[in-house]
């Protein structure tokens, strides 16, 4: 599926702004981006598996809030950074 | 004049809100040229040479939206990776709520005779070690999960950022024996490479707490063991400027004997190199609601060349008025050359050194973001 990728993640992805990954759930599809682009993940996912305070994940345009979401092939993942301070 | 015999050359690594910036000095230290930023945009509470290697350097960094991270560089910042396994808690069990770390405040080099050892310190206060130059790290739970953990730490509390540790501070002679800091909580000592601990805090004051003398409880703004004589600790603290020769246990404080109108609060505190006796400080207003700024807006170093029985002011070079300097804990270092040079950098982004110990003053760099660290290291 489709991945939207913040420009602070985009040192990990080489400058992609949407790459393709796989996975039955958002947890599943965040390990795979990691295995692509090691480190990707624990920027945006804490050790205790939490998502990040200005970290927002979307599947087709809805918010997520739980890893265990159930995604599927034709779902547009986005990732995006929430306004946080300057 | 510099002494002839000494012509190597001094990096500074300067970590800042917005990046990390090295400035490479010629032989004299006059002139300093600009590698970087590296980084930019991430948050660099700290950068450290390894001087095991004298090329890996380790950066603390957190960006603004991601999670914490280590980069990690081995040949000197002309290439970056990023740590396999940052500074992490152990995942909670199952139902229950774990910790995680909100940034890396603090790295130090192990003992040298541990080479690809390192500490690094953390928010929520925690210590971290890696055993291979800083591709990965675990958690030390001897400290983290002690059971005198909460209320060494009062992790919910504290400094404006959050409680962290740092002053991960090894003695030379034993690499089982360190010290290490809890803004919350003080000053820590283990003698068995941290398999158990003991605060250290007798006779420092801690003026906001019921109990002005607890057993822990202090701010240690910064540690420094003298690398000549590793039993005499000196430290500058929320409350004073103290210090302590073991093996006694009791802090003296010697920040009494600084002019009253100048008092003796500030973040760091720097020691010569050789001189177990010199040391010098960088005093801020603690007054009022506490403004941390140079008293009365005319910054200055002040120097004890008597291991704190008398204070000296140094300014010359500095501006004479309307400069509200405010130096972090880890932004006030020293080299090891001879005459000693004397570095800090301000929140506004100004970088200042002295290339004779103190006597006088010249600017390096201006313009910079928040600096939060500086740290010299010498090239042979």
């Amino acid at each position: 599926m489709r991945v939207t990728i913040p420009s602070p993640l985009r040192s990990y992805t080489h400058g992609e702004s949407e790459v393709s990954a796989s996975g039955a759930t958002m947890d599943e599809l965040l390990r795979g981006l990691d295995r692509a682009y090691p480190g990707i993940r624990f920027r945006m996912i804490d050790e205790q598996d939490r998502i990040r305070q200005h970290i927002r994940l979307f599947v087709n345009r809805e918010p997520v809030l739980s890893l265990d979401c159930v995604l599927h092939d034709y779902d547009e993942v986005q990732i995006i950074c929430a306004l946080s301070g300057g | 004049m510099r002494g002839i015999a000494d012509r190597r050359r001094v990096v500074l690594l300067v970590g800042t809100r917005k990046g990390a910036f090295i400035y490479y000095g010629d032989a004299a230290r006059a002139r300093w040229k600009l590698d970087g930023p590296h980084h930019l945009g991430e948050i660099v509470n700290h950068l450290v040479l390894d001087p095991r290697d004298g090329e890996t350097m380790l950066m603390a960094a957190r960006a603004g939206h991601l999670g914490p991270t280590i980069f990690r560089s081995t040949d000197f910042g002309r290439t970056w990776t990023e740590a396999v396994q940052p500074p992490a808690f152990p995942k909670a069990a199952s139902g229950e709520k774990g910790r995680a770390v909100d940034f890396t405040f603090w790295l130090s080099p192990g003992h040298r005779n541990e080479p690809g050892a390192w500490y690094a310190g953390a928010s929520p206060p925690a210590l971290f070690r890696s055993e291979d130059g800083g591709a990965t790290w675990r958690s030390i739970d001897s400290f983290n999960n002690h059971p005198m953990y909460d209320k060494w730490n009062r992790p919910g509390e504290g400094a404006p950022d959050g409680a962290q540790l740092s002053w991960v501070t090894i003695d030379p002679r034993n690499a089982a024996h360190f010290y290490l800091v809890s803004s919350n909580g003080g000053l820590f000592e283990t003698t068995d490479r941290g398999i158990s601990w003991k605060p250290l805090n007798k006779g420092v004051e801690a003026n906001f707490m019921p109990d002005p003398y607890p057993e822990y409880g202090q701010d240690v703004h910064a540690l420094r063991m003298h690398p000549a004589m590793p039993d005499r600790l000196y430290q500058q603290n929320h409350c004073g400027i103290y210090r302590l020769d073991r093996p006694g246990d009791t802090w003296v404080r010697i920040g009494n004997n600084m002019p009253r109108d100048i008092g003796d609060i500030g973040f760091g505190i720097v020691v010569h190199p050789r001189d177990p006796n010199v040391a010098w400080v960088f005093p801020m207003d603690g007054t009022t609601v506490w403004p941390r700024t140079s008293p009365d807006g005319r910054p200055a170093v002040y120097r004890t060349r008597n291991a704190g029985s008398n204070w000296t002011r140094q300014d010359r070079g500095l501006p004479r008025e309307h400069a509200w300097f405010t130096v972090k804990r880890q932004a006030f270092c020293a080299d090891d050359c001879d005459p000693v040079g004397i570095y800090f950098g301000t929140t506004s982004g100004e970088l200042w050194m002295s290339p004779n110990e103190g006597q006088s003053w010249r600017l390096i760099a201006a313009h910079l973001p928040h600096i939060y660290s500086v740290e010299a290291a010498t090239l042979p």
